[in-house]
Parts: C-alpha cells; sequence; structure tokens
C-alpha cells in the first residue's frame, strides 16, 4: 500500500504518521510538502496533526489552502481514501470534505490522554478491522477537538452510519460525543484521537493498528 | 539616527542599568574612555548576574563535571553526554522565574522556547521537555492565576512545537508567594559527530541572522532578571518577552536540515540579552572580532535603535557562522521554511565587537573586556549551624493524616497539570508522568533516556549541605528506580539575594553537597544555570537548586513503573528506615512544625545511596523486578499509596520492630525504595539482598480493596484515598474564590 503524508509548517505528528504507516504497512509513506502542487499516485492520503501555521487563525483554516491542497481535494473526490487525524481533521473540516467544525475544548484547556471510545461504523475502509461497538483506547492530544455541526448535519452524520467513533464520556464537548466523521462517500476520514500513537504495547496498547490493517484488507 | 548615543551617561543612567559606580569604573577601564549609551547598554547585560555569574562563578567552579562519557561540560549553550552508538544526550534546565511571576503565561512559555533552542542549536532534535514548578502557599491569591498561567503557557509553547512535556514537578510553599520558580528543562538526540559549538572561526566569514525578526520587546530582560522585585514590579511587563512556537517549530526544521549539510562553523541562539550576547559569546569563545551592521538585521518595527536591537529580547532568534560561499544554499533552507535570513557581519582580527549603524561606528568595545573583565564577587557567606535531629511527635490519627498528606497539595495527583501537555508526541514516550522518572526511548533503537527533576528544599533550608546532596541523590535514585543508569546532571540553582550573607551561605553550602554527591555517584553536571536575587520587598525564597538528571537504560524493554500489577504480590523494602522524620512533609503539613525548628533534614549516605541503587537497578535490568517506587516526600506511607493508587489494588502491610508506627510510615530516610514481585522472585530477590548486605523486609502483600497496615492501625479503603489523591488539585483549581 502506497500512501503519502502531507507535511505543513507546523505538522508535527508527521513523523509519527510515517512511523505508523511504515510499521504496519511495511512501506514507506512519501513525505509531501505542502508548497508540492502535485504528487506521485498513491493509494492512501494522510493528513498529520500538529498546529500547522501555529493555529494562529482557525486551526487549519491556512493550511487548507495551501498549494498541495488542491490537488489533494481532488483526489478525495476521486475516490481516494483520504485521512486526517486531529489538526489533520480541522485540516478536512476546513476545505468542507468533512462537515462541520472543530472548537475550542469546552473546558478551555489542551487535553492529552488516553481515551475510550466506541466503533461507530465497522464497515467502512478506516474501519472494517474492529468490530461493530467495540471499545479501544486511543490517545487525543488537542486543543480545539469540541466537535461542532447544525442538528440537521449530526442527525444525518448518524443516521447514515458516517459517525465513525465516538467516544464513551465527554472529553472535549464534543456535540453527541463525536470523536470521528467519514464524509458520505465513506473514503474520507477525520478523528481527532491518534490511532498513530497506539501502534505498540510500549506505548500504551496496540488499538491503533486496525485503522491502518482495516484500509490494507481494503486496498488488497 | 543613533540620536540616542547623544544621550550623555549620568549616574542616574547608570543605576538605572543595575550597575555599581565600581562597576562603571570597571568599564571606563576596560575602555579606556567613557562608553556611549549604546555602549552601557551592552556592558550592564554582559555584566548583569543573568550573563555574567559575578556572585556564582567563583564557586561553581568548584563543581565535578567530568567523565568518561561527557562529550561537553558547562560552557557552551547545553551538556552533552555519550549514550553508545554513536549517539549523544543534549540537554539543559533553565530558570524562567522573574517573567513567569510578571506575566505567567509568556514568561514560561518562552522559558520553554529558550531551553528548546540551546538544546537544538547544539545539532540536537529535542525530545523532551521536563520542568520544575514552585509556587506559593495555595491559599495566597495569585497562586491559582500563576499555576493555571504558567501550565498553559509550558503546554502552549511545547504542544505546538510537538516536542513531549513527559514530566516535572510542582510544590508549594509560602516563600515563593512573591517569586514563583518556572525551571524548565530539554533533552534532546545528536550524533556524536555532528554536533555544534558556539566558536566563531575564520576572518571574513560571514555572520548570519535567521529566525523571527527583531522587535522591542524583552529589552532589558536579564537585567530584570538580576534584581529583587518590590511592589511594582508589574509595572516591568514589558520587558517580558512574548513566545512564538510556531516560529520555532520552523526554525528547528530549518536548523537541523542545514546543519545535516557541512555550511555551520558555529552556532549560537539569541537568549537573554539577545544579539549582544550571542555574538559576544562566539567572539569570545573563537578568540575573534565581529563586525556587525546594524541595519542589516531584520527589524519588527519601525526606527529601532541601536540600543534597542542589541538589547531586544525577542525570541526565535539565531547567529550563525557559516563557510564563505555557503550562504545562498543556507538561504534557500531557511526560505522555505519561510524564516528570515540575513548575512548582518563579518568575522575580523580586531578582538572587538564593532557596531555600525546607518554608516556610522555606533559601539566599538573589546569583546575580552565585556566577558573576562565582568567583575567575579567572592561574597561573605555563613553556612547556617548544624541543627539538631528533632523529635517529632506522633498524630493520634494516622488515617486522617495519610490522606491530609496524600489528598493534600504536596503529594496529590498532578494529573491536571500534566493532562495539559502533549506528553504522547513523537511516539517515544514508554513512561508517562506520574512516575518516579519519565522515560523515553531514543528513536529506532532499543535505548531509552530516564529524566528525573527533583530537589527538597525544606532540607536546603534546613541544611544546605544535605540538601545539596539529596537534590542529586534524589534524581539518581528517581533514575535507577525505573531501571535507567543515571549519566550526568543538568542544575537549576535558585536562591535569594547573594549579597546577603545567609543566602550566599545557602548558595556555597548547596553546591558543597551537590559536588560530594556527584563525585559519589559518579554523576557530573555538564550544564546549569543560575537564578539569584528571587526575593521580593528583602524576603527570600528557600533555596532551590533544582537538578535534572539524564539516565539512559540498553534495553527499554527493562523497565520498572511503580503500579502494582495485581495482587498477591510480595511486597518489599529496601534499605533502613531510620528516625529521620526532620524537616519532613509529615512534620510540616500533618503537625503545621515552624521550618525554623524543624531540627535536622534525612543524612544522605551516599555509599548506602550506591550500594542500594545499584542492586535495584540490576534487579531490573535482568527481569527480575517491573515494580518499584522510591521513597521521598512523605516516606514510606506516601510510596505505598502511591503504588497501589497506580494499580488499582490495594494492600495488606505489617511493619515490625519497636519503632513508633508513625516514624516507619513517614520518616524520610534516603537511599530506600519499594518493590513488588511474585512471591517466588520476591524470595530471590530477599536472599539476593540479604546476601549482599543490603536492609531488607517483606512489608506484606498486595490485594483487596483496602490500604491496610499493622492490622486496620492504619486502614483506608483505595476509593477514597484514590478520591483524596485525585482530586485536590481539580478542586483547588475549580474554587472561584
Amino acid at each position: 500500500m502506497k500512501s503519502a503524508v502531507i507535511v505543513f509548517p507546523g505538522s508535527n505528528c508527521d513523523r509519527d504518521m510515517a512511523v505508523a504507516l511504515t510499521k504496519v504497512t511495511g512501506q514507506k509513506p512519501v513525505m509531501v510538502w505542502h508548497q508540492d502542487t502535485d504528487f506521485e499516485a498513491v493509494d492512501f492520503i494522510a493528513l498529520p496533526g500538529g498546529f500547522s501555521y501555529g493555529d494562529y487563525l482557525r486551526c487549519g483554516a491556512m493550511s487548507a489552502r495551501s498549494p498541495v491542497m488542491t490537488e489533494v481535494i481532488k483526489r478525495a473526490n476521486n475516490g481516494v481514501p483520504t485521512f486526517g487525524v486531529c489538526n489533520g481533521f480541522q485540516v478536512l473540516t476546513e476545505t468542507g470534505l468533512l462537515p462541520g467544525a472543530l472548537m475550542r475544548n469546552a473546558n478551555l484547556h489542551f487535553v492529552c490522554k488516553d481515551v475510550r471510545m466506541s466503533v461507530e461504523n465497522a464497515e467502512s475502509m478506516f474501519t472494517n478491522d474492529y468490530a461493530a461497538g467495540e471499545e479501544i483506547t486511543i490517545p487525543v492530544a488537542h486543543h480545539d477537538g469540541n466537535y461542532f455541526a447544525d442538528r440537521d448535519t449530526l442527525d444525518r452524520l448518524e443516521g447514515e452510519g458516517h459517525v465513525a467513533f465516538k467516544y464513551t464520556a465527554d472529553i472535549n464537548g464534543a456535540q453527541r460525543r463525536i470523536a470521528g466523521i467519514l464524509n458520505a462517500k465513506g473514503n474520507v476520514l477525520g478523528m481527532m484521537p491518534h490511532p498513530e500513537r497506539m501502534i505498540e504495547p510500549a506505548l500504551g496498547g496496540t488499538d491503533g493498528r486496525k485503522m491502518f490493517t482495516s484500509i490494507m484488507n481494503r486496498l488488497g | 539616527m543613533s540620536d540616542v548615543n547623544a544621550i550623555k551617561i549620568t549616574p542616574e543612567i547608570v543605576k538605572e542599568h543595575g550597575l555599581t559606580v565600581e562597576e562603571y569604573q570597571r568599564i571606563v577601564t576596560a575602555m579606556g574612555r567613557e562608553p556611549n549609551y549604546t555602549e552601557l547598554g551592552i556592558y550592564s547585560v554582559m555584566w548583569s548576574e543573568h550573563c555574567s555569574y559575578k556572585s556564582s562563578r567563583f564557586h561553581l567552579k568548584k563543581l565535578p563535571t567530568k567523565a568518561p562519557w561527557v562529550i561537553c561540560g558547562p560552557g557552551e549553550n547545553a551538556g552533552v553526554i555519550d549514550i553508545g552508538d554513536g549517539q549523544a544526550a543534549i540537554f539543559k534546565m533553565e530558570s524562567h522565574n522573574h517573567p513567569s511571576y510578571i506575566e505567567p503565561y509568556q514568561g514560561a512559555a518562552t522559558g520553554v522556547g529558550g531551553i528548546l533552542r540551546d538544546v537544538f542549536t547544539m545539532g540536537a532534535r529535542p525530545v523532551a521537555n521536563m520542568n520544575a514548578l514552585r509556587f506559593g502557599d495555595p491559599d495566597h491569591p495569585k497562586t491559582k492565576h500563576l499555576l493555571a498561567g504558567v501550565v498553559e503557557g509550558i503546554g502552549g509553547y511545547g504542544n505546538c512545537v510537538g516536542v513531549p512535556t513527559v514530566g516535572g514537578e510542582t510544590n508549594f510553599d509560602p516563600s515563593y508567594n512573591g517569586n514563583i520558580l518556572v525551571n524548565a528543562m530539554t533533552v534532546g538526540i545528536a550524533d556524536t559527530d555532528k554536533i555544534f559549538y558556539c566558536a566563531a572561526a575564520g576572518v571574513g566569514n560571514p555572520v548570519v541572522y535567521v529566525g523571527s525578526k527583531t522587535g522591542r520587546d524583552g529589552i532589558h530582560g536579564a537585567t530584570m532578571a538580576s534584581a529583587e522585585f518590590t511592589e511594582d514590579s508589574e509595572e516591568k511587563r514589558p520587558t517580558v518577552q512574548v513566545g512564538d512556537p510556531f516560529t520555532e517549530k520552523l526554525l528547528i526544521e530549518a536548523c537541523l536540515e542545514l546543519m545535516a549539510t557541512d555550511a555551520i562553523i558555529a552556532i549560537q541562539d539569541m537568549g537573554a540579552a539577545g544579539l549582544t550576547s550571542s555574538s559576544v559569546e562566539m567572539a569570545s569563545k573563537g578568540g575573534v572580532g565581529f563586525e556587525l551592521n546594524l541595519d542589516k538585521v531584520p527589524q519588527r518595527e519601525a526606527n529601532m535603535t541601536p540600543y534597542e536591537m542589541c538589547l531586544s529580547e525577542s525570541q526565535e532568534r539565531m547567529l550563525m557562522v557559516l563557510k564563505p560561499g555557503r550562504e545562498a544554499m543556507a538561504q534557500a533552507i531557511f526560505e522555505k521554511w519561510e524564516l528570515d535570513f540575513a548575512v548582518i557581519g563579518e568575522i575580523t582580527d580586531t578582538g572587538k565587537l564593532t557596531l555600525t549603524f546607518g554608516g556610522e561606528v555606533v559601539g566599538d568595545m573589546p569583546i575580552a573586556s565585556l566577558v573576562e573583565d565582568a567583575p567575579e564577587y567572592e561574597r561573605p557567606f555563613e553556612k547556617p549551624a548544624p541543627r539538631k535531629a528533632a523529635t517529632v511527635a506522633a498524630t493520634d490519627d494516622l488515617n486522617k493524616a495519610v490522606l491530609d498528606l496524600i489528598g493534600g497539595p504536596h503529594l496529590c495527583s498532578r494529573r491536571w497539570i500534566w493532562e495539559q501537555y502533549d506528553h504522547t508526541v513523537m511516539g517515544d514516550t514508554i513512561q508517562r508522568p506520574g512516575g518516579d522518572a519519565a522515560v523515553v526511548r531514543v528513536h529506532g533503537t532499543a535505548k531509552a533516556l530516564a529524566i528525573s527533576t527533583d530537589v527538597t528544599p525544606r532540607y536546603c533550608y534546613a541544611d544546605p549541605v544535605e540538601g545539596g546532596k539529596q537534590a542529586v541523590a534524589e534524581t539518581w535514585r528517581n533514575i535507577t528506580a525505573v531501571g535507567g543508569l543515571p549519566l550526568a546532571i543538568t542544575n537549576c540553582l535558585n536562591f535569594g539575594n547573594p549579597e546577603r550573607i545567609d543566602i550566599m551561605g545557602q548558595f556555597v553550602g548547596c553546591l558543597e553537597g551537590m559536588g560530594e554527591a556527584c563525585i559519589a555517584l559518579d554523576y557530573p553536571i555538564v550544564s546549569g544555570n543560575v537564578s539569584l536575587y528571587n526575593e521580593t520587598n528583602g524576603s527570600g525564597i528557600l533555596p532551590t537548586p533544582a537538578i535534572g538528571g539524564v539516565g539512559v537504560m540498553a534495553d527499554s524493554n527493562m523497565m520498572a513503573t511503580i503500579a502494582f500489577k495485581g495482587e498477591g504480590q510480595t511486597i518489599l523494602l529496601i534499605g533502613e528506615t531510620k528516625d529521620e522524620l526532620g524537616a519532613s512533609l509529615y512534620q510540616r503539613d500533618i503537625l503545621g512544625a515552624d521550618p525554623e525548628n524543624a531540627g535536622a533534614p534525612p543524612h544522605v549516605d551516599l555509599t548506602v545511596e550506591r550500594r542500594n541503587g545499584d542492586f535495584v537497578r540490576a534487579l531490573i535490568a535482568n527481569g527480575q523486578l517491573t515494580t518499584c517506587h522510591d521513597l521521598s516526600d512523605g516516606g514510606l506511607i506516601a510510596a505505598l499509596a502511591d503504588m497501589a493508587i497506580a494499580g488499582s489494588v490495594g494492600a495488606n502491610v505489617t511493619i515490625e520492630g519497636d519503632v513508633p508506627l508513625h516514624v516507619s510510615l513517614f520518616s524520610e530516610t534516603q537511599a530506600r525504595y519499594l518493590l513488588a514481585a511474585d512471591p517466588d522472585t520476591a524470595e530471590d530477590i530477599r536472599k539476593e539482598a540479604k546476601d549482599a548486605g543490603i536492609p531488607v523486609a517483606v512489608l506484606g502483600e498486595t490485594g483487596g480493596e483496602r490500604l491496610s497496615i499493622n492490622d486496620g492501625t492504619v486502614d483506608i479503603s483505595m476509593a477514597d484515598l484514590a478520591k483524596a489523591h485525585s482530586d485536590w488539585m481539580p478542586n483547588f483549581m475549580a474554587k472561584t474564590s
């Protein structure tokens, strides 16, 4: 499985994502600089966590308008699996590839801890290695993970099975405890927790691995 | 344009610059003429306590700094030790006390930024941040605001830069009411053949400025940090710098990218006293002169004077000397990262720092005079008289005492703090905050680094020599308790006004103890920082020589943590417990003893410390032991409670002998560890300890939902204990009064 990790100025989980992809898929991803307007064909695109552009404007707003994103959006619309974690999720909502927005955590504090979440959709190309309703533990580390969308959007996300993960307890004030969502086509996933930080026992667990093995299952 | 230099130097202006009349005369002698205003400003920062170490240098020279694994000791941006396989750990701890009291968020944030730069300047990728924080009495009206701001500032900077903040310590004492301490530490990893130093070389080589633009922030920060506070200290807010962690992140990546080439001759970050101290340092170390054209300095604001540019402490800036002809290649890297890059001068053979602006020479000073001619004071000192051992009373309610300690400000969980720090980014944190030492793997290897910051200011106040020894020994013990081999330390020496004979006595005593411990434990000092004048209106802080220790584990799978690993494990105590309740936490917080009459602190027997520690470390390394906790503040009961809470399992313990139970539970005798292992392994360990002549006692076993000691003499449900431990800090921070 050939993957790409997009690197923005201020990305800081790009290496972690590359390490996880390499460890789980056995193949090193290509690292794509945000100024590149084209990059080689890949099976999978990852937008990593971090503080792109310092999060000085709305999180992800600047990166969503980076030169590389025109190409990322085009490929995502053509069905290439595209995956955003934390700041990457924020970028995806800012591009409009995913609905809603990530607001400041309800208690206004940055939060870094392992959280429990339930797999709400175990069919998608990103989650098919999990069991439906399975509870998993994945770390979060964010200041702006409070997912918000209007009621119709939330109803639609839930009704159509596009909520991928929900926290089992309130972490950041997110509407309906949403931790991760899919687009309507199911090929774009954004989530606040960091599966790439939970891929080996020494780091506290392996619940994050199935994110990557799910994609491998689907891509063959 | 250089109008400021038309200002006539008066005694008032000299005083405003924090210089004494004698020091001013010394400048005139060194220069052979009166300085102009810009030059006076430069001398004032270079000769400030913060930059010149004028009160401490004499004593710092006595500290042990060498070992076969030390690649670079004090004097560079950070210390460097060999961790094998061609790799080095580079680390330092630094204070940002004064600015953090004035403006806690930015003060703490820029403290983190500054220490990160000290480490990546030397070619290391920063891999871990730590800190040591001291606040005033929890009931003091400012404490909560300062704690909240400092924690948010440390997180705001470190989280954005993407370096995990993996541990530290936070304590409270009324002596810090007007002077909080914010000490930040960074550890980085580099290849031993790719370490960068600051000595400039090569007449004619370009001097290059990179990073953020220069603004008017932080002017005279170093001078401010070298004075006591008074009521109007908050008016000093404009001297506090403003941090930009995003730019720092870009600067790290750009510098490391350029460092992968061979273009850099010397590099130095612009820290305290900014452009001035970085150029003076580089020129002084290299024995050369610098000519700088200030018109070329990237400026954030219009009409900045040479004085302002030289003294600005704007953050996220570096100075480099490049090999000739490499400018274009280097510039391309910095432009890719959207950072300023400007050749602002060149190396000369004049031995002077020559500054030009608008075509005029606005400053011309002999480099040597700025560094070597700085005053050095051998200030008078008096160490406190040795204290007698205290007899410390029992308490009539042991259960309450235990709950009050575990659920009190000193021993309660710091989760509220460290959950605001990203401690898992970079994917190598294998021991998170809350244990004895943080452990981060050396990326892509089997090795790991163990890191701990410690000091017990109560002990340092009661007996500076023992306190100095204990601070070093405790980091050593904490690193040992996770399985690390302690290799070297950095220190951050926070004290009051050195012009006071008793404060200087504390300083000298602590250093003496630290030195003794470093030698006995083969654990040299490789970097450090001194912060004096931590006083407000004549009232000084407790002596606080914070120590940051770094150790290495050859195999990161061989690691111990504090949590009990289930029921039915045998609990062992290594080390002898003596009646040492003087200056203990129990005495202070349960009995409310006056620190003046607290008696002698626990004695540190370094031979025993080493013997017991080496024994425990070997057990972890050979796979016999995975559960271990050192004993420190609060003694045996505090360690036992920590282990039970971390493992969510109770314990049933019997303490034999005729020592009063409160002594057994709360004594802070050093060189002790609590271990837990399955019964067979525990028996093996007990025999091995006995054979090695190491005091060992079987205390009981893990299990159940209560912490019970001596048939219920102490008997607390785990639920109550865990709740007391977890709730104090969030409740305190949520209080609105």
